[in-house]
């Protein structure tokens, strides 16, 4: 109903991107348009999990785009993993999110903390999305001040028994395998590699979200169970661990969030064009103009920061507080468009025959998950003034 | 086995289509390119299929400037070896046919395959004169093949029903829907395209055999008008009065 999605790069941005970036978004743009868009509102609707999407996203190569390929990864830039995630959440927010977590939040710490034997078993499975992950850090009594978190690990002759519980974890009640950190016996937290089937382990799902409905969410039960030396990431101890993995998601995150926006704008702005109202195309008057006018020009400063963010990251000099910046301004950049282009679309912009409304719901999590709106802008005011606001 | 797929490009399905003031020639100015999807979808996963049963090599060939290289790179994204581009903007379809036949003349390809017409022009013209000038079969509007022992067995559309053909090889197949199924490329292969030879040439001398004298496009089309569907008075005045259709 919403018709083809037509990009728009008001600034030209695209002579900004090279070839491979631009072969991945038009192979990314594809295999949305065929495999999501047709499906998404239906799933959505009866918020149910596309599980069947896994094994397409592994075979674009969505999962790790920017790990090395003998890893299972793309071997691409980070501006191509960026590109990845935008055409994904133009797609859908929980679509992107299922990708952000398996690549970004499951293989990224594999790969970054992992043994060599344990790279070598999980790596390959999961890029190929013959596994998925999920990555447990937020617990139900801290989310935002995660450093205090209560799962525990403490030694029990040769292994070690794990306690606690996880909420709010994407691809939960699905996973194979999660990454999870706990605390040790020296107050250090670790991160552990926990499989399904686990005893003790259990994976209840979380129902009734109005948002990112067709993302499965649930929570990491831990009952005492047992974990080899072997499952634990021998390669990092303490926080920088986990915020290591948020950094790379919420990097992910700031692109993405420009794809729910885009097509948000695109659908306003063709259903303007096409709406007759006094005679005359809606979008011919003054104060629809100032909502497409200033969501283009919105779009178009939240593309120059991901940009300009990507090459920072592939220059080795992207900083979590730059990202902080970026998935704050472009997270409420989108939700701000998708509200305006919900207005031109009059009473069909909360219909199911278009995006905006799916778009908007999501984008209340986006801005809440990943750290939140207000988290990260005392990330910005702590980094620029020296004084941490919340320690 | 050595094929070879040809590449054409054009514009966007969804780029808007204008001419020059003088209606002589396509306006480019803003026109995003694609690979021919008859060319892309069909021909070239045709022979990535065929490779992957056969092994051997897969050249993809495109007569067209450096500007194309991103559709050639696709292409090498989607499975093929190797690519040539022929250093020229083509006059038009025999120029491509003959820039081809020299690039795959003593290369003894075993299937050279075309799509079965270009999504802009329609003409349907390469592969024919490609195999007369290389002066091998052509069977167009393929929509299914198998091959065993240097032999294929061809299914070509025809009214009312199919043909089969059965030849050796070499030949030159133009592909139509069904010969393959549209495949996307992975950021693998995507990356893997950029360490693929891309071989450029120049192009030989081709005198035009003809020439376009304009082009016209249909009227524009009427704004579409809404009725309320409760007032069905007025829809069947305005078919009866204005549309005179009843």
């Amino acid at each position: 109903m919403s018709g083809r999605f037509t990009s728009h790069d008001y600034f030209q941005i695209d002579d900004l991107l090279s070839d491979d970036h631009l072969l991945a978004r038009a192979a990314v743009r594809d295999w949305v348009t065929q495999q999501v868009s047709p499906i998404i509102e239906d799933y959505s609707n009866r918020a149910e999990c596309p599980t069947h999407l896994f094994k397409g996203l592994a075979e674009i190569g969505a999962f790790g785009p920017s790990l090395p390929v003998e890893y299972g990864g793309g071997g691409m830039d980070e501006i191509g993993y960026g590109i990845i995630m935008q055409e994904l959440e133009r797609g859908d927010s929980g679509v992107r999110s299922m990708a952000s977590v398996q690549g970004s939040l499951v293989m990224y710490p594999i790969f970054k903390y992992g043994s060599e034997a344990q790279k070598q078993k999980y790596l390959p499975a999961l890029g190929s999305g013959s596994l998925v992950g999920c990555f447990g850090l937020t617990e139900p009594d801290h989310g935002s001040d995660p450093a205090a978190m209560e799962t525990s690990i403490v030694k029990d002759g040769d292994a070690y028994l794990l306690h606690g519980s996880k909420m709010w974890i994407t691809n939960a009640p699905i996973a194979d395998v999660a990454v999870v950190w706990a605390k040790d016996e020296r107050n250090k937290v670790v991160g552990i590699l926990v499989e399904r089937g686990t005893a003790g382990f259990s994976t209840p799902e979380i129902k009734g979200k109005w948002s990112l409905r067709a993302s499965i969410t649930g929570e990491l039960v831990f009952e005492d169970v047992r974990i080899a030396k072997d499952q634990i990431l021998p390669g990092v101890k303490g926080m920088k661990g986990p915020l290591s993995c948020l950094s790379k998601a919420r990097y992910g995150i700031a692109w993405g969030a420009i794809g729910a926006a885009l097509d948000c704008y695109d659908t306003a702005l063709r259903y303007s064009l096409a709406r007759k109202q006094f005679d005359r195309p809606i979008a011919g008057f003054q104060l629809t103009q100032k909502k497409l006018a200033e969501m283009i020009t919105e779009i178009t400063k939240a593309q120059l920061i991901a940009w300009r963010l990507g090459t920072l990251a592939n220059a080795g000099k992207m900083t979590p507080a730059q990202i902080s910046l970026a998935k704050r301004n472009n997270v409420l950049m989108a939700l701000q468009v998708a509200r305006e282009a919900r207005q031109i679309l009059g009473g069909m912009g909360i219909m199911q025959d278009y995006p905006i409304m799916r778009h908007l719901m999501n984008l209340e999590t986006v801005i809440t998950y990943e750290g939140t709106h207000d988290i990260h802008l005392l990330i910005t005011g702590h980094d620029i003034t020296g004084i941490s606001a919340f320690s | 086995m050595k094929q070879l797929v040809c590449i054409s490009s054009m514009p966007d399905t969804a780029a808007k289509i204008s001419f020059t003031a003088d209606q002589t020639h396509f306006n480019k100015e803003g026109v995003q390119y694609i690979m021919n999807p008859y060319d892309e979808w069909y021909a070239l996963v045709r022979a990535v299929e065929m490779k992957e049963e056969h092994g051997g090599t897969i050249t993809v060939c495109h007569v067209g400037t450096a500007n194309n290289d991103t559709i050639i790179r696709k292409a090498l994204a989607i499975g093929a070896d190797e690519a040539v581009r022929v250093n020229k903007d083509p006059q038009d379809g025999y120029d491509v046919a003959v820039q081809i036949a020299n690039v795959a003349r003593d290369q003894e390809f075993d299937i050279i395959y075309t799509g079965k017409e270009s999504i802009d022009y329609n003409a349907a013209s390469v592969g024919a004169m490609l195999a007369e000038l290389l002066d091998l079969p052509f069977i167009s509007y393929a929509n299914h093949m198998t091959y065993a022992h240097g032999k294929a067995s061809v299914t070509r559309e025809i009214e009312g029903g199919d043909e089969i053909v059965a030849l050796p090889s070499p030949f030159i197949l133009s592909a139509s829907k069904g010969l393959a199924e549209q495949r996307i490329p992975n950021m693998r292969g995507i990356m893997m395209a950029k360490r693929k030879p891309l071989n450029v040439v120049e192009p030989v001398a081709v005198s035009q055999m003809a020439r376009i004298v304009k082009y016209s496009t249909p009227p524009p089309r009427e704004a579409c008008e809404m009725i309320d569907p409760e007032d069905m008075d007025a829809l069947v005045r305005k078919l009866a009065e204005e549309a005179k259709v009843i």
